[in-house]
């Protein structure tokens, strides 16, 4: 396999690794969690080395999941004494922890394989090299084999889990209540979630981790309200930056990692931009839409209200508009226009007069708003 | 030790920075945290890493004030980015957090292996805000450092009865007529300057840290918020100082890395064995109440 | 504007406000005078609170006019006094009772100027009006509501104001400091004061308050109490309970699918 391929398919596994768990974590809140997480493994997987002997990779997968978990009962400990704020918590415990794994390498470790830049944006770039051998025969690109099998372990998370974790999401009282704990579920999907951090990490780096499992699934949540599509659509998406991203380094010559964190942002701004029903133009527009309309109804409604009353030759005088309802005269223009098209009032001279279809239209407002 | 402090000129750099971001960011992550808004500073400082990046392709020079105004425009456009997609979408705070924070750095690491594989050999330098490298500070990144340092206490100081009323009742402000949006970029803007300032001395990652570490010490001491900022500029200050007094000991410990060990050991203390709120004296009291109550 | 605004202290003229594209309040017509305790009184989510915000420049409206005292808020606002809803700040926040009354200074003060010995005075004096000078230098947290609630008014009061508008002011207050309350406002009122307050208890309202807004998105009805608390005017103001209300936020919050409030009761620190 050339290296080429190895190193665009084990970043199209991470993505897809990590986008399969976004969804749930977007929707716990839990941003933020895994970017301490993805710090805070650093000191596991030092103590892992160093209780190997070496650059172990199972024994750092340990180290680093027990740091994992560590860094999330710790940060919960500390907003459970009601003396540190929520976020302020994760700010004290990943810094802490990532500073002691910083301390401890670069102290004991000056020479042990656990580059600085690495670890904050991998080295995908050497994916081709690192092999794995079972019994001296080798068996193909390491990074490979660890990505698949996170896939597979997310996969089967989520598929065997999914009721169990959509519940727990939406409704941890009713979760409790039919008897699945959801501080259960919780740990389980923190472990999962510490699990693919550590196996990502080397390919991808802490921070660029935390890109692929927010990113891709925060897009999805922009696209689509129903919770299958969106982590199809977060793998999806997921992937399509791997590929994207991976192209546009070789065009750059610049990191890998970077560049599919980059697309992933570019993919998130289209989202925000012009997803079709949550997207920024979208909602002006409807925004907009929705202002005239609502300006007509008002209107009608202070028409109606004046309608019967000694002051209407004053309140409703198209002249007194803007001044009666500080509208700029523009503004009362095309509202009376619309009006007028949808034969809601006339105007005869300078006075606007409700027609019968405008009338039904105020009287509906008003109950509308008053149901009774 | 403590003489070599006047004497050794790479001691006092180091010293004297690292204790002017202690200070600095201590009294900006008061008012942070606060605000609950604590982790915009660990965002703001992902997101200087391509404004410095884009700074040093567009003018080829790497001036401390060239690369914090580039800092200071990418935090500016994280914010915006940040407070609008909080706005307008139905992402929560943390998950928006997340976004800027890691597709920035994503962007900026782009920028920094496409400046550091490209032919301009000036370029060794700019990845020392990954880790901030304070032993690497020399008089002159002091002197700019505690100008802006300076100056952004200097606003605090004339704006501390408005920057206090914004945080306890923004809207009870706003009811006053100051304005409650404008206060709040300053704040931010100023975060943004000790952001920078901490980039040079403890890096990217361990920002947050430093903003929230002191803050959240000094609160356990007192209930009272000018009492708080000024602890809070203390304790940076100590971490700050003997950060890199056992650094500079040994050439295998990095700076940043212990700035921010001392400080969650004050932290911690803090938390602890602070008078009235030490969560140990709570526990005594609770057991000892407890006992009382069985004795009746 | 007419002229006899001028006297009338808050003269609101066909307002309607939306948060986004929901409206909250219709085409409120709406003249309070001067000396009276005003109630506002409706149901959840009738929009009590934006009806306070809208006249204090906080929400944008979309249409119509607010006059105060015959001038717009800017121009009136130190005769102006505000006390929010008791739940809208954080109560660890570190700083005590006496400087919280302060705060209600800072708008004379203005912008750089501290508060000294004068505004010291001041809110000292507001503390004791509300009976809480022995708190003085207690940390607000530690504070029961009632007292807390008697410091946001006592703040209120060093803004030495005309016209107060106070957010449910006896929302989870006990007997005694109801009574305390009452009398405040009382005092106020023999001084030539307005106070509008939003209201929710019924059967205290026609004790407590000699004027009385109904509202339900719109204005149902308004004017002295003999007149205005009538079963059909309550009828017509919780009528149909709060269809409106609800229909309302189920309309424009379904985007926001449960998600928000489930994680809201997920988050361990969630306020
Ligand atoms: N910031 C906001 N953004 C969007 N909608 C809002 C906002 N604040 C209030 N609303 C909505 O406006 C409506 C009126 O709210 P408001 O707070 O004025 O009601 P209220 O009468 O004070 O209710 P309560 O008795 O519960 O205090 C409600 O439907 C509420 O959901
Ligand atoms: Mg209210």
């Amino acid at each position: 396999m050339s290296s080429a391929i190895v190193i665009l398919l084990t970043g199209v596994l991470v993505a897809v690794a990590c986008a399969l768990l976004g969804a749930f974590l977007i929707l716990r809140r839990m941003a933020m969690m895994v970017d301490a997480i993805s710090h805070a493994i650093l000191p596991g997987l030092v103590a892992g080395y160093f209780l190997a002997q070496g650059p172990d990779l199972l024994a750092g997968f340990a180290g680093a999941v027990l740091a994992a978990v560590l860094t999330v009962s710790l940060v919960e400990a500390l907003q459970n004494t009601g003396r540190v704020g929520g976020e302020s918590a994760i700010g004290i415990v990943f810094p802490a922890m990532f500073a002691l794994g910083t301390f401890v390498v670069s102290k004991y470790f000056a020479n042990v394989h656990l580059d600085a830049d690495a670890i904050l944006y991998g080295n995908i770039e050497f994916a081709a090299f690192d092999l794995l051998y079972i019994n001296g025969v080798s068996l193909g690109p390491q990074s490979l084999w660890m990505m698949s099998g996170l896939c597979l372990m997310n996969l089967l998370f989520v598929g065997l889990l999914y009721k169990e974790l959509k519940l727990a999401t939406f409704d941890p009282g009713l979760a409790a209540a039919l008897g699945f704990s959801p501080a259960l579920i919780h740990y389980a999907l923190m472990t999962v979630v510490s699990i693919t951090t550590v196996g990502a990490f080397t390919a991808v780096g802490a921070i660029l981790v935390v890109a692929l499992f927010v990113v891709p699934a925060a897009t999805a949540y922009l696209l689509t309200d129903r919770l299958p599509v969106m982590i199809l659509l977060a793998v999806a998406l997921g992937a399509l930056s791997a590929v994207c991203g991976y192209a546009v380094a070789i065009v750059l010559d610049a990191s890998v990692a970077g560049s599919i964190a980059s697309t992933t942002g570019v993919l998130f701004g289209l989202a925000f931009l012009f997803a079709p029903q949550h997207g920024l133009v979208a909602r002006a527009r409807r925004l907009q839409r929705q202002r005239l309309e609502f300006a007509v109804q008002t209107l009608l409604v202070h028409l109606l209200n004046h309608e019967q009353s000694a002051e209407q030759q004053a309140e409703s005088a198209y002249s007194h508009l803007s001044g009666e309802l500080r509208w700029h005269p523009p503004f009362a223009r095309r509202v009376t226009d619309a009006a007028k098209r949808a034969t809601l009032l006339q105007q005869h001279g300078d006075m606007l007069n409700l027609t019968e279809a405008g009338r039904a239209e105020a009287e509906a407002a008003r109950a509308t708003d008053l149901q009774r | 030790m403590v003489i070599e402090l006047f004497t050794d000129y790479t001691l006092r750099n180091v010293a004297l920075g690292s204790a002017l971001l202690g200070i600095v960011s201590g009294v900006l992550g008061c008012f942070a945290v606060l605000r609950r808004q604590g982790l915009l500073g660990d965002a703001l400082a992902h997101a200087a890493l391509p404004g410095i990046c884009v700074a040093f392709l567009l003018t080829g020079s790497k001036a401390p004030l060239v690369l914090l105004i580039g800092a200071a425009l990418a935090g500016w456009l994280a914010t915006t980015l940040l407070l609008t997609a909080v706005r307008e979408t139905r992402l929560s705070a943390d998950s928006v957090l997340a976004i800027v924070l890691s597709t920035f750095f994503g962007f900026g690491i782009v920028l920094l292996t496409f400046i550091s594989k490209s032919e301009n050999a000036n370029q060794a330098g700019l990845d020392k805000f990954l880790f901030g490298q304070a032993a690497t500070l020399i008089a002159e990144d002091v002197q700019t450092m505690g100008l802006l340092g300076a100056a952004a206490l200097a606003v605090v100081a004339g704006l501390y009865k408005e920057f206090k009323l914004l945080a306890f009742d923004a809207e009870f402000a706003a009811s006053l007529g100051f304005p409650a949006r404008g206060l709040s970029v300053l704040l931010t803007s100023l975060i943004v300057i000790a952001v920078v300032i901490g980039l040079q001395t403890v890096g990217v990652v361990l920002m947050a840290a430093m903003l929230i570490g002191p803050a959240v010490a000094a609160r356990q001491w007192t209930n009272r918020l000018g009492v708080m900022l000024i602890l809070a500029a203390v304790f940076g200050a100590a971490s700050g100082v003997s950060g890199a007094l056992i650094s500079v000991s040994d050439a295998h410990i990095p700076t940043g890395p212990v700035i921010i060990l001392s400080l969650t050991a004050i932290v911690l203390g803090s938390l602890f064995f602070a008078p009235a709120r030490g969560l140990v004296w709570s526990t005594i009291r609770r057991r000892q109440q407890r006992a009382n109550m069985k004795v009746e | 504007m007419s002229n006899v605004s001028i006297d009338h202290p808050v003269v609101i003229h066909d307002l309607t406000v939306a948060y986004r594209d929901k409206p909250v309040l219709w085409d409120i017509e709406l003249s309070i005078p001067p000396g009276k305790l005003v109630a506002i009184i409706g149901p959840n989510g009738a929009g009590k609170s934006t009806l306070i915000k809208a006249v204090l420049g906080l929400v944008p409206t979309v249409a119509g006019t607010v006059s105060l005292f015959g001038g717009s808020y800017r121009e009136r606002r130190q005769m102006i006094g505000y006390v929010p809803q008791r739940s809208s700040v954080d109560w660890d926040f570190p700083t005590h009772a006496l400087d919280v009354v302060m705060m209600g200074t800072y708008g004379q003060l203005g912008w750089f100027k501290r508060p000294g010995k004068a505004q010291r005075e001041l809110a000292l004096r507001c503390l004791e009006q509300v009976g809480m000078a022995d708190f003085a230098n207690r940390q607000i947290s530690q504070l029961s509501g009632g007292q807390q609630q008697r410091v946001f008014l006592a703040r209120a009061l060093a803004q030495d104001a005309q016209l107060y508008f106070m957010d449910e002011p006896f929302v989870g207050v006990d007997a005694v400091t109801e009574r305390a309350i009452v009398n405040l406002l009382r005092d106020l009122r023999a001084r030539g004061k307005t106070v509008v307050c939003v209201h929710h208890d019924l059967d205290s309202a026609p004790e407590y308050f000699d004027w009385l807004v109904l509202l339900n998105v719109r204005l149902i009805a308004a004017g002295p109490f003999e007149t205005t608390f009538t079963s059909e005017n309550l009828r017509k103001t919780y009528g149909g309970t709060m269809g409106a209300a609800i229909k309302h936020i189920e309309h424009f919050e379904e985007d926001r699918l449960a998600i928000s409030v489930q994680a809201d009761t997920k988050r361990p620190n969630g306020h």
